[in-house]
């Protein structure tokens, strides 16, 4: 079975490093390193660095970018600039989600779509029969090295590897740079809700950014960090995930995520559907969940209540490490959805009681 | 891998420490390891009945909650507060600070069921 997985270039590296390793999306990958809350508290307090190389790049370029990206995914293109990026989502024609990705315009002409591992062929091959116009599609998954540092440190471990880097980088916005052995494209983005950044490279040499960081970092506290930190620091400030917040079951207006969706557009994948819905009424809400703390770690699947009645399920969960507490996102019924309810969490036949918070559950306070 | 040799040991991976018609129960230096961090810790209640083979606790890492399983058959006579409030010490202290629970035995002989420490070290591959 290990070796249907796919791996990254970066592999043999995470088993030098004693990684443990863990099946992802079809993708042999490490889960952690050192421990999960190390590395979760390192991103916090210090720096990360992530082996994101799974993840899908997909380049769309052209004089016609532009118009098959509106058309396509749900957010509006046109307001990215040259250097900026957007998240936006591919939709199924019922208004679910296929997929949820970042929107990179790296010239005026010329995007990279950064997607799911587990979706990069669905992706493509959608993209692909949706395609109109003066428009080429490449799938450059393959030969990209993509790494994520991320935490208050980043910017400093950063300048360190390309002098200055970091202050021409303002939020969301994406760069090339050189570097000793070839050309990186970083961007100010990530997954865990600190400050940090997003590098991507095609170079023979792009696997030595990886010891090169983490050398960089030592001496700041930069630890490797595996998905399972990444899933609890995305967690902490509600950030969905594919197969977990969001599915082809799930709508945008669902999951809470109607800011990448942009209505004024002429049409999109999934418009319909969507515009239905939310005349219809949305039936179900994704909500954050703050558990009472000393509770058992609410996990995906588990049942929610109001009253003792059940009104959705957890979609993801977790003791999180910085509250120290239990927290979950969860999809339930409209009516119970407002912010300060109390519900209960049905954990082994025992309600732990929590409330819905305002989203981010975590927010960094610097 | 720490595998002490006065235990005895259940293939679901707790350890009995048998004093008379009493044990003392944990999990074990592996199943520590394989769960990696352990963040919440539910241990039976005082009095409860246990049978050997079924679940009676439930030890929890960052990802994901596991069974720990009754390695002797008997009644719960103490169980550990502190690895409750303090679930780190079952990676830190697996055999001491970090034990489950005491119990008495209703069935001694069932001691003879579970591994020596030479037998769980084969068992585990180490």
């Amino acid at each position: 079975m290990m070796s249907s997985l796919r791996t990254t270039p970066l592999h043999a590296a995470h088993m030098a490093a004693g990684a443990r390793m863990v099946e992802f999306g079809g993708w042999d990958m490490p889960v952690q390193y050192s421990s999960i809350l190390k590395e979760h508290a390192a991103v916090r307090t210090a720096a990360g660095l992530f082996d994101i190389s799974h993840m899908g790049e997909i380049r769309v370029k052209g004089p016609d970018a532009v118009s098959f990206l509106n058309s396509s995914l749900t957010n509006n293109a046109s307001k990215i600039a040259v250097n900026g990026s957007q998240y936006s989502m591919l939709l199924d024609e019922k208004g679910g989600v296929v997929d949820d990705l970042f929107v990179y315009r790296t010239s005026d002409d010329d995007f990279l779509l950064v997607v799911n591992a587990s979706h990069i062929e669905e992706d493509f091959g959608l993209l692909k029969s949706l395609k109109r116009g003066r428009v080429e599609l490449d799938d450059e998954s393959g030969e990209t090295v993509a790494l994520a540092l991320q935490g208050p440190a980043s910017p400093a471990i950063l300048d360190r590897w390309i002098p200055g880097a970091s202050s021409q980088l303002g939020h969301h916005q994406i760069k090339s740079f050189p570097w000793d052995l070839g050309t990186a494209w970083i961007a100010r983005t990530g997954y865990t809700g600190e400050d940090g950044f997003e590098i991507l490279c095609s170079d023979p040499a792009a696997p030595l950014m990886w010891t090169s960081l983490l050398e960089l970092g030592e001496s700041s506290g930069l630890l490797p960090c595996g998905l399972g930190a990444r899933d609890t620091l995305r967690m902490e400030v509600c950030y969905p995930l594919n197969g977990h917040e969001l599915g082809p079951d799930i709508t945008p207006l669902e999951a809470g995520i109607g800011f990448a969706v942009d209505f004024t557009k002429s049409d999109f994948r999934g418009k319909a559907a969507l515009m239905a819905q939310k005349a219809a009424g949305v039936p179900r809400k994704a909500v954050a969940l703050l558990a009472k703390p000393g509770g058992a770690p609410p996990r995906a699947g588990y049942p929610v209540l109001r009253d003792g009645k059940a009104i959705g399920k957890l979609t993801s969960g977790v003791l999180s490490p910085t509250l120290q507490a239990g927290i979950g996102l969860a999809l339930v019924d409209t009516s119970h959805a407002a912010v300060g309810n109390s519900v209960d969490i049905e954990i082994r036949g025992k309600y732990v009681p929590a409330s819905i918070v305002k989203k981010p559950i975590y927010r960094k306070t610097s | 891998m720490n595998i002490p040799e006065q235990l005895r040991y259940a293939a679901s991976h707790e350890w009995s420490l048998v004093e008379g018609d009493t044990a003392t129960v944990g999990i074990t230096d592996h199943a520590q390891a394989e769960l990696t961090d352990v963040v919440f810790v539910e241990l039976p209640k005082v009095g409860q009945k246990i049978e050997a083979g079924k679940g009676c606790a439930v030890v929890e890492s960052v990802k994901a909650a596991s069974d720990v399983n009754a390695p002797l058959s008997g009644e719960v006579t103490a169980v550990n507060d502190e690895v409750v409030a303090n679930p780190a010490l079952v990676n830190t202290d697996p055999y001491g600070k970090g034990w489950f629970f005491k119990m008495k035995l209703s069935n001694p002989s069932e001691i003879e069921n579970l591994k020596t420490a030479g037998a769980y070290r084969t068992l585990i591959g180490k």
